[in-house]
Protein backbone atom coordinates (compact mmCIF):
# COMPACT_ATOMS: atom_id res chain seq x y z
CA UNK A 1 0.00 0.00 0.00
CA UNK A 2 1.48 3.39 -0.94
CA UNK A 3 2.05 5.83 1.88
CA UNK A 4 -0.52 8.55 2.35
CA UNK A 5 0.38 12.23 2.69
CA UNK A 6 -0.45 13.53 6.16
CA UNK A 7 -0.45 17.15 7.27
CA UNK A 8 -0.79 18.34 10.86
CA UNK A 9 -1.31 22.05 11.38
CA UNK A 10 -2.22 24.38 14.23
CA UNK A 11 -3.73 27.83 14.42
CA UNK A 12 -5.18 29.40 17.60
CA UNK A 13 -4.44 26.52 19.97
CA UNK A 14 -2.12 25.65 22.82
CA UNK A 15 -0.24 22.78 21.19
CA UNK A 16 -1.78 20.17 23.48
CA UNK A 17 -3.29 18.44 20.46
CA UNK A 18 0.17 17.91 18.98
CA UNK A 19 1.27 16.42 22.28
CA UNK A 20 -1.81 14.18 22.25
CA UNK A 21 -0.71 12.77 18.89
CA UNK A 22 2.71 12.00 20.39
CA UNK A 23 0.94 10.43 23.39
CA UNK A 24 -0.11 7.56 21.14
CA UNK A 25 3.43 6.31 21.94
CA UNK A 26 4.33 3.27 19.83
CA UNK A 27 1.29 3.87 17.66
CA UNK A 28 3.12 6.93 16.32
CA UNK A 29 5.46 4.46 14.55
CA UNK A 30 2.46 3.15 12.68
CA UNK A 31 1.78 6.71 11.58
CA UNK A 32 5.32 6.85 10.24
CA UNK A 33 4.80 3.60 8.32
CA UNK A 34 1.43 4.70 7.06
CA UNK A 35 2.14 8.25 6.07
CA UNK A 36 4.60 10.77 4.74
CA UNK A 37 4.36 13.68 7.10
CA UNK A 38 4.31 16.58 4.68
CA UNK A 39 3.64 19.33 7.23
CA UNK A 40 3.78 19.35 11.00
CA UNK A 41 5.19 22.62 12.38
CA UNK A 42 5.66 21.22 15.88
CA UNK A 43 7.68 18.17 14.84
CA UNK A 44 9.19 18.86 11.42
CA UNK A 45 10.58 21.78 9.49
CA UNK A 46 8.15 23.08 6.93
CA UNK A 47 7.52 26.34 5.14
CA UNK A 48 4.54 27.83 3.35
CA UNK A 49 6.44 27.34 0.08
CA UNK A 50 6.59 23.56 0.63
CA UNK A 51 2.84 23.49 0.80
CA UNK A 52 2.47 25.46 -2.44
CA UNK A 53 4.22 22.60 -4.28
CA UNK A 54 1.27 20.30 -3.63
CA UNK A 55 -1.54 20.17 -6.12
CA UNK A 56 -5.11 20.39 -4.99
CA UNK A 57 -6.08 17.14 -3.24
CA UNK A 58 -2.48 15.92 -2.96
CA UNK A 59 -2.63 15.73 0.83
CA UNK A 60 -4.72 12.73 1.85
CA UNK A 61 -5.48 13.68 5.45
CA UNK A 62 -5.03 16.94 7.33
CA UNK A 63 -5.37 17.06 11.11
CA UNK A 64 -6.17 20.70 11.83
CA UNK A 65 -6.13 22.03 15.38
CA UNK A 66 -6.96 25.49 16.56
CA UNK A 67 -9.65 28.08 16.01
CA UNK A 68 -9.42 30.97 13.56
CA UNK A 69 -8.73 34.51 14.74
CA UNK A 70 -6.15 35.90 12.28
CA UNK A 71 -6.24 36.42 8.53
CA UNK A 72 -3.13 34.25 8.23
CA UNK A 73 -4.95 31.42 10.02
CA UNK A 74 -7.89 31.78 7.67
CA UNK A 75 -5.58 31.69 4.65
CA UNK A 76 -3.91 28.51 5.95
CA UNK A 77 -7.29 26.90 6.61
CA UNK A 78 -8.35 27.65 3.04
CA UNK A 79 -5.05 26.46 1.59
CA UNK A 80 -5.09 23.20 3.56
CA UNK A 81 -8.75 22.64 2.65
CA UNK A 82 -7.87 22.98 -1.01
CA UNK A 83 -4.85 20.67 -0.82
CA UNK A 84 -6.47 17.99 1.38
CA UNK A 85 -8.84 15.20 0.49
CA UNK A 86 -9.92 14.79 4.11
CA UNK A 87 -9.86 17.68 6.58
CA UNK A 88 -10.33 16.71 10.23
CA UNK A 89 -11.16 19.34 12.86
CA UNK A 90 -8.91 17.95 15.55
CA UNK A 91 -9.61 19.03 19.12
CA UNK A 92 -12.16 21.35 20.67
CA UNK A 93 -10.68 24.59 19.26
CA UNK A 94 -10.99 23.57 15.62
CA UNK A 95 -14.28 21.78 16.20
CA UNK A 96 -16.15 24.36 18.34
CA UNK A 97 -13.87 27.34 18.97
CA UNK A 98 -12.40 25.99 22.20
CA UNK A 99 -10.80 28.00 24.97
CA UNK A 100 -9.57 30.77 22.59
CA UNK A 101 -13.24 31.18 21.66
CA UNK A 102 -13.97 32.60 25.12
CA UNK A 103 -12.46 35.81 23.74
CA UNK A 104 -15.83 36.28 22.01
CA UNK A 105 -17.04 37.74 25.32
CA UNK A 106 -14.99 40.82 24.39
CA UNK A 107 -14.60 43.01 21.33
CA UNK A 108 -11.32 43.35 19.53
CA UNK A 109 -10.83 46.90 20.87
CA UNK A 110 -11.33 45.70 24.45
CA UNK A 111 -8.79 42.92 23.96
CA UNK A 112 -6.23 45.30 22.46
CA UNK A 113 -6.81 47.83 25.21
CA UNK A 114 -6.29 45.18 27.87
CA UNK A 115 -3.29 43.56 26.21
CA UNK A 116 -1.40 46.67 25.07
CA UNK A 117 -2.36 49.25 27.71
CA UNK A 118 -3.79 47.78 30.90
CA UNK A 119 -1.92 44.66 31.93
CA UNK A 120 0.56 45.33 34.77
CA UNK A 121 3.41 43.83 32.75
CA UNK A 122 2.85 46.19 29.82
CA UNK A 123 5.10 49.19 29.32
CA UNK A 124 3.85 51.01 26.26
CA UNK A 125 4.41 54.76 26.78
CA UNK A 126 3.75 55.59 23.13
CA UNK A 127 0.48 53.66 23.12
CA UNK A 128 1.46 51.52 20.14
CA UNK A 129 -0.94 48.82 19.05
CA UNK A 130 -0.30 46.35 16.23
CA UNK A 131 -1.33 47.45 12.75
CA UNK A 132 -1.60 45.27 9.68
CA UNK A 133 0.86 47.57 7.88
CA UNK A 134 3.68 49.72 9.18
CA UNK A 135 5.95 51.86 7.03
CA UNK A 136 9.58 51.88 8.12
CA UNK A 137 12.54 53.40 6.25
CA UNK A 138 13.35 49.99 4.77
CA UNK A 139 9.87 49.44 3.41
CA UNK A 140 6.48 48.20 4.61
CA UNK A 141 6.11 45.61 7.35
CA UNK A 142 2.92 43.59 7.58
CA UNK A 143 1.11 41.58 10.22
CA UNK A 144 -1.98 39.39 9.85
CA UNK A 145 -5.32 41.05 10.60
CA UNK A 146 -6.83 40.32 14.02
CA UNK A 147 -10.53 39.59 13.41
CA UNK A 148 -13.31 40.90 15.61
CA UNK A 149 -14.28 37.39 16.68
CA UNK A 150 -12.99 33.84 16.92
CA UNK A 151 -14.35 31.24 14.49
CA UNK A 152 -14.43 27.47 14.59
CA UNK A 153 -12.84 25.78 11.56
CA UNK A 154 -16.16 24.80 9.99
CA UNK A 155 -17.29 28.44 10.03
CA UNK A 156 -14.44 29.13 7.59
CA UNK A 157 -14.17 26.02 5.40
CA UNK A 158 -16.14 22.75 5.10
CA UNK A 159 -14.86 20.08 7.48
CA UNK A 160 -15.06 16.31 6.82
CA UNK A 161 -14.72 14.89 10.35
CA UNK A 162 -14.59 16.12 13.90
CA UNK A 163 -12.33 14.61 16.53
CA UNK A 164 -13.32 16.49 19.70
CA UNK A 165 -11.67 16.79 23.08
CA UNK A 166 -9.20 19.03 24.84
CA UNK A 167 -7.09 17.29 23.76
CA UNK A 168 -8.66 14.32 21.93
CA UNK A 169 -7.98 11.17 23.97
CA UNK A 170 -5.46 8.65 22.71
CA UNK A 171 -8.00 5.85 22.13
CA UNK A 172 -9.96 8.04 19.69
CA UNK A 173 -6.81 9.21 17.90
CA UNK A 174 -5.86 5.52 17.52
CA UNK A 175 -9.34 4.73 16.23
CA UNK A 176 -8.96 7.52 13.67
CA UNK A 177 -5.51 6.27 12.61
CA UNK A 178 -6.91 2.75 12.20
CA UNK A 179 -9.83 4.05 10.17
CA UNK A 180 -7.46 5.95 7.88
CA UNK A 181 -5.14 2.92 7.58
CA UNK A 182 -7.93 0.54 6.63
CA UNK A 183 -9.82 3.10 4.58
CA UNK A 184 -12.96 2.39 6.60
CA UNK A 185 -13.97 5.98 7.22
CA UNK A 186 -17.38 6.86 8.67
CA UNK A 187 -19.82 9.05 6.69
CA UNK A 188 -18.65 12.62 6.11
CA UNK A 189 -19.56 15.04 8.86
CA UNK A 190 -19.26 12.38 11.57
CA UNK A 191 -17.97 13.19 14.99
CA UNK A 192 -15.43 10.54 15.95
CA UNK A 193 -16.70 10.03 19.53
CA UNK A 194 -19.76 8.65 21.32
CA UNK A 195 -23.34 9.36 20.34
CA UNK A 196 -24.92 9.80 23.76
CA UNK A 197 -24.39 12.25 26.59
CA UNK A 198 -21.49 11.92 28.99
CA UNK A 199 -23.84 10.79 31.82
CA UNK A 200 -24.31 7.49 29.95
CA UNK A 201 -20.68 6.55 30.40
CA UNK A 202 -20.00 8.31 33.71
CA UNK A 203 -19.68 5.58 36.39
CA UNK A 204 -20.99 7.75 39.25
CA UNK A 205 -24.11 6.63 41.04
CA UNK A 206 -27.16 8.68 40.08
CA UNK A 207 -30.08 9.04 42.48
CA UNK A 208 -32.60 11.77 43.23
CA UNK A 209 -31.31 15.20 42.26
CA UNK A 210 -32.32 18.06 44.53
CA UNK A 211 -29.82 20.63 45.67
CA UNK A 212 -29.96 23.62 48.00
CA UNK A 213 -27.27 25.62 46.21
CA UNK A 214 -24.27 25.31 43.94
CA UNK A 215 -20.63 25.01 44.89
CA UNK A 216 -17.42 25.12 42.90
CA UNK A 217 -15.24 21.98 42.96
CA UNK A 218 -12.60 23.49 45.26
CA UNK A 219 -15.19 24.43 47.89
CA UNK A 220 -16.27 20.89 48.81
CA UNK A 221 -14.85 17.49 49.62
CA UNK A 222 -16.21 15.50 46.71
CA UNK A 223 -17.89 12.15 47.32
CA UNK A 224 -16.09 9.94 44.76
CA UNK A 225 -19.08 7.73 44.02
CA UNK A 226 -22.09 9.99 43.77
CA UNK A 227 -23.21 12.12 40.79
CA UNK A 228 -21.52 15.52 41.00
CA UNK A 229 -24.75 17.37 40.25
CA UNK A 230 -26.34 15.73 43.29
CA UNK A 231 -23.49 17.21 45.34
CA UNK A 232 -24.30 20.69 44.04
CA UNK A 233 -21.35 20.84 41.66
CA UNK A 234 -22.37 22.02 38.22
CA UNK A 235 -21.31 19.42 35.67
CA UNK A 236 -21.68 19.88 31.91
CA UNK A 237 -22.11 16.13 31.44
CA UNK A 238 -25.85 16.15 30.62
CA UNK A 239 -25.37 18.16 27.42
CA UNK A 240 -21.89 16.95 26.44
CA UNK A 241 -21.07 14.22 23.95
CA UNK A 242 -19.73 10.96 25.34
CA UNK A 243 -16.64 9.15 24.15
CA UNK A 244 -13.91 10.51 26.42
CA UNK A 245 -14.31 7.70 28.96
CA UNK A 246 -15.43 10.17 31.65
CA UNK A 247 -11.81 11.05 32.28
CA UNK A 248 -12.66 14.12 34.38
CA UNK A 249 -15.62 12.89 36.40
CA UNK A 250 -13.76 9.71 37.41
CA UNK A 251 -11.14 11.91 39.12
CA UNK A 252 -13.69 14.11 40.94
CA UNK A 253 -13.65 16.95 38.43
CA UNK A 254 -16.90 18.01 36.78
CA UNK A 255 -17.25 17.81 33.00
CA UNK A 256 -16.62 21.12 31.22
CA UNK A 257 -17.81 20.05 27.81
CA UNK A 258 -14.66 19.68 25.67
CA UNK A 259 -16.40 17.01 23.57
CA UNK A 260 -18.93 19.58 22.42
CA UNK A 261 -22.69 19.30 22.43
CA UNK A 262 -24.29 15.84 22.48
CA UNK A 263 -26.21 14.89 19.32
CA UNK A 264 -29.52 16.80 19.03
CA UNK A 265 -28.27 19.56 21.35
CA UNK A 266 -28.47 22.83 19.41
CA UNK A 267 -27.04 25.02 22.11
CA UNK A 268 -25.20 23.58 25.13
CA UNK A 269 -25.79 26.75 27.19
CA UNK A 270 -29.56 26.50 26.83
CA UNK A 271 -29.55 22.82 27.74
CA UNK A 272 -27.32 23.40 30.75
CA UNK A 273 -29.59 26.18 31.97
CA UNK A 274 -32.36 23.59 31.92
CA UNK A 275 -30.44 20.82 33.60
CA UNK A 276 -29.01 23.12 36.26
CA UNK A 277 -32.37 24.74 37.00
CA UNK A 278 -34.18 21.40 37.11
CA UNK A 279 -32.23 20.13 40.12
CA UNK A 280 -32.78 23.21 42.30
CA UNK A 281 -34.88 22.59 45.35
CA UNK A 282 -36.61 25.97 45.15
CA UNK A 283 -40.28 26.66 44.68
CA UNK A 284 -40.63 30.42 44.94
CA UNK A 285 -39.00 33.35 43.19
CA UNK A 286 -36.94 34.49 46.19
CA UNK A 287 -35.29 31.13 46.82
CA UNK A 288 -34.73 30.62 43.09
CA UNK A 289 -32.97 33.98 42.88
CA UNK A 290 -30.83 33.14 45.90
CA UNK A 291 -29.78 29.81 44.40
CA UNK A 292 -29.06 31.26 40.94
CA UNK A 293 -26.74 33.71 42.73
CA UNK A 294 -24.47 30.78 43.57
CA UNK A 295 -23.93 29.97 39.88
CA UNK A 296 -20.69 31.79 39.07
CA UNK A 297 -20.22 32.98 35.48
CA UNK A 298 -22.91 30.81 33.84
CA UNK A 299 -22.10 31.70 30.22
CA UNK A 300 -18.38 31.13 30.70
CA UNK A 301 -19.13 27.83 32.40
CA UNK A 302 -21.70 26.49 29.93
CA UNK A 303 -19.86 27.65 26.79
CA UNK A 304 -16.37 26.85 28.10
CA UNK A 305 -15.27 25.09 24.89
CA UNK A 306 -17.82 26.23 22.36
CA UNK A 307 -18.76 29.90 22.48
CA UNK A 308 -18.06 30.60 18.76
CA UNK A 309 -20.23 27.67 17.65
CA UNK A 310 -23.08 28.44 20.08
CA UNK A 311 -26.32 30.02 18.87
CA UNK A 312 -25.38 33.55 19.89
CA UNK A 313 -21.66 33.09 19.04
CA UNK A 314 -20.38 36.21 20.78
CA UNK A 315 -21.36 39.03 23.04
CA UNK A 316 -23.61 41.59 21.35
CA UNK A 317 -21.75 44.83 21.09
CA UNK A 318 -23.53 47.15 23.45
CA UNK A 319 -26.84 45.63 22.44
CA UNK A 320 -27.88 49.11 21.30
CA UNK A 321 -28.44 50.68 17.93
CA UNK A 322 -25.22 50.46 15.98
CA UNK B 1 -32.14 56.84 17.42
CA UNK B 2 -34.52 55.58 14.79
CA UNK B 3 -37.94 56.76 16.01
CA UNK B 4 -39.78 54.44 13.60
CA UNK B 5 -38.31 51.37 15.20
CA UNK B 6 -40.96 48.70 15.84
CA UNK B 7 -39.56 45.94 18.05
CA UNK B 8 -40.27 42.33 17.17
CA UNK B 9 -41.35 40.35 20.21
CA UNK B 10 -41.79 36.58 20.27
CA UNK B 11 -44.47 35.65 22.81
CA UNK B 12 -44.48 32.08 24.09
CA UNK B 13 -47.75 31.56 25.98
CA UNK B 14 -49.17 28.57 27.80
CA UNK B 15 -52.35 27.07 26.45
CA UNK B 16 -54.35 27.08 29.67
CA UNK B 17 -53.95 30.58 31.14
CA UNK B 18 -51.94 33.09 29.14
CA UNK B 19 -53.04 32.16 25.63
CA UNK B 20 -56.63 32.39 26.84
CA UNK B 21 -55.76 35.66 28.58
CA UNK B 22 -54.38 37.06 25.32
CA UNK B 23 -57.50 35.80 23.58
CA UNK B 24 -59.62 37.60 26.17
CA UNK B 25 -57.72 40.82 25.44
CA UNK B 26 -58.69 40.30 21.82
CA UNK B 27 -62.38 39.50 22.29
CA UNK B 28 -62.66 42.36 24.79
CA UNK B 29 -61.29 44.62 22.01
CA UNK B 30 -58.50 45.93 24.25
CA UNK B 31 -55.96 47.73 22.11
CA UNK B 32 -52.32 46.78 22.48
CA UNK B 33 -49.31 47.00 20.14
CA UNK B 34 -49.17 44.47 17.32
CA UNK B 35 -45.43 43.91 17.87
CA UNK B 36 -45.90 40.54 19.55
CA UNK B 37 -46.06 37.31 17.56
CA UNK B 38 -47.57 34.62 19.73
CA UNK B 39 -46.57 30.96 19.84
CA UNK B 40 -48.82 28.68 21.89
CA UNK B 41 -47.28 25.89 23.96
CA UNK B 42 -49.05 23.56 26.33
CA UNK B 43 -47.14 24.80 29.38
CA UNK B 44 -44.28 27.17 30.22
CA UNK B 45 -42.56 24.06 31.60
CA UNK B 46 -42.24 23.05 27.94
CA UNK B 47 -40.25 26.18 27.07
CA UNK B 48 -36.73 25.00 26.45
CA UNK B 49 -34.24 27.91 26.83
CA UNK B 50 -33.11 26.90 23.32
CA UNK B 51 -36.37 28.48 22.04
CA UNK B 52 -35.46 31.79 23.66
CA UNK B 53 -31.91 31.79 22.30
CA UNK B 54 -33.14 30.78 18.87
CA UNK B 55 -35.62 33.67 18.81
CA UNK B 56 -32.80 36.12 19.58
CA UNK B 57 -30.50 34.43 17.08
CA UNK B 58 -33.11 34.83 14.37
CA UNK B 59 -33.76 38.50 14.96
CA UNK B 60 -36.25 38.95 17.82
CA UNK B 61 -35.76 42.14 19.84
CA UNK B 62 -37.51 40.64 22.85
CA UNK B 63 -38.97 37.36 24.11
CA UNK B 64 -41.97 37.19 26.44
CA UNK B 65 -42.81 33.91 28.15
CA UNK B 66 -46.11 33.84 30.00
CA UNK B 67 -47.80 31.15 32.04
CA UNK B 68 -50.33 30.46 34.79
CA UNK B 69 -49.79 32.00 38.20
CA UNK B 70 -47.73 29.77 40.51
CA UNK B 71 -50.13 27.28 42.08
CA UNK B 72 -52.55 27.44 39.14
CA UNK B 73 -50.57 25.34 36.64
CA UNK B 74 -52.72 22.89 34.72
CA UNK B 75 -49.90 20.39 35.16
CA UNK B 76 -49.39 21.25 38.85
CA UNK B 77 -45.83 22.66 38.68
CA UNK B 78 -44.79 23.19 35.05
CA UNK B 79 -44.62 26.93 35.64
CA UNK B 80 -42.35 26.38 38.66
CA UNK B 81 -39.90 24.72 36.27
CA UNK B 82 -40.03 27.81 34.06
CA UNK B 83 -39.59 29.99 37.16
CA UNK B 84 -36.36 28.14 38.04
CA UNK B 85 -34.94 28.51 34.54
CA UNK B 86 -35.84 32.11 33.80
CA UNK B 87 -33.32 33.94 36.05
CA UNK B 88 -30.51 31.73 34.78
CA UNK B 89 -31.56 32.49 31.18
CA UNK B 90 -31.50 36.21 32.07
CA UNK B 91 -27.98 35.88 33.53
CA UNK B 92 -26.75 33.99 30.47
CA UNK B 93 -28.28 36.57 28.12
CA UNK B 94 -26.76 39.45 30.06
CA UNK B 95 -23.32 37.92 29.66
CA UNK B 96 -24.02 37.64 25.94
CA UNK B 97 -24.78 41.36 25.82
CA UNK B 98 -28.58 40.99 25.70
CA UNK B 99 -30.21 43.33 28.23
CA UNK B 100 -32.51 41.87 30.87
CA UNK B 101 -35.49 43.92 29.60
CA UNK B 102 -35.43 41.83 26.44
CA UNK B 103 -36.45 38.59 28.16
CA UNK B 104 -39.40 38.37 30.50
CA UNK B 105 -41.28 35.63 32.31
CA UNK B 106 -44.70 36.77 33.53
CA UNK B 107 -47.86 35.22 34.94
CA UNK B 108 -51.18 35.97 33.22
CA UNK B 109 -54.36 34.08 34.04
CA UNK B 110 -57.22 33.43 31.61
CA UNK B 111 -59.17 36.34 33.12
CA UNK B 112 -56.34 38.89 32.90
CA UNK B 113 -56.76 40.21 29.36
CA UNK B 114 -56.12 43.75 30.49
CA UNK B 115 -52.98 42.76 32.36
CA UNK B 116 -51.67 40.99 29.25
CA UNK B 117 -52.27 44.07 27.09
CA UNK B 118 -50.47 46.24 29.65
CA UNK B 119 -47.47 43.87 29.81
CA UNK B 120 -47.09 43.93 26.02
CA UNK B 121 -47.49 47.71 25.94
CA UNK B 122 -44.81 48.19 28.62
CA UNK B 123 -42.43 45.76 26.96
CA UNK B 124 -42.79 47.47 23.58
CA UNK B 125 -42.07 50.84 25.16
CA UNK B 126 -39.01 49.44 27.02
CA UNK B 127 -37.69 47.89 23.82
CA UNK B 128 -38.22 51.09 21.85
CA UNK B 129 -36.00 52.83 24.39
CA UNK B 130 -33.35 50.11 24.04
CA UNK B 131 -33.47 50.04 20.26
CA UNK B 132 -33.05 47.06 17.97
CA UNK B 133 -30.86 44.16 19.00
CA UNK B 134 -27.76 44.22 16.83
CA UNK B 135 -27.76 41.06 14.73
CA UNK B 136 -25.07 38.56 15.59
CA UNK B 137 -23.12 39.57 12.48
CA UNK B 138 -20.50 37.46 10.74
CA UNK B 139 -22.50 34.44 11.93
CA UNK B 140 -20.65 32.29 9.47
CA UNK B 141 -17.74 34.14 7.99
CA UNK B 142 -17.56 32.21 4.75
CA UNK B 143 -19.15 28.81 4.65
Amino acid sequence: MPKINLAVYWTAACGGCDVAILDTQEKILQVGELANIVLWPLATDGKYADLDKFKSGDIDVCLFHGSIRLSEQEAMARLLREKSKVLIAFGACAAFGGIPGLANFHRREEIFHRAYHETPSTSNPNGIIPETQVRVPEGTLTLPEFYDQVYSLDQIVPVDYYLPGCPPPVHLIEAAIDAIATGELPPKGSVIAGDKSLCHECPREKQEKKVQGFKRPHEVMVDPNRCLLEQGIICNGPSTRSGCGARCTTVNMPCRGCFGPAPEVLDPGAKLVSSTASIMDANDEASVAEMIGTVVDPAGLFYRFGLPSSMLQKKRQGGKVS
Amino acid sequence: MNTNFEPKIVGILCNWCSYTGADLAGISRIKYPANIKIVRVMCTGRVDPTFVLKAFQQGADGVLVSGCHPGDCHYVDGNVKAMRRAPLVTELLKQMGIEEERFKLVWVSASEGEKFAKIVEDMVSDLKKLGPLVPVGGAVKHA
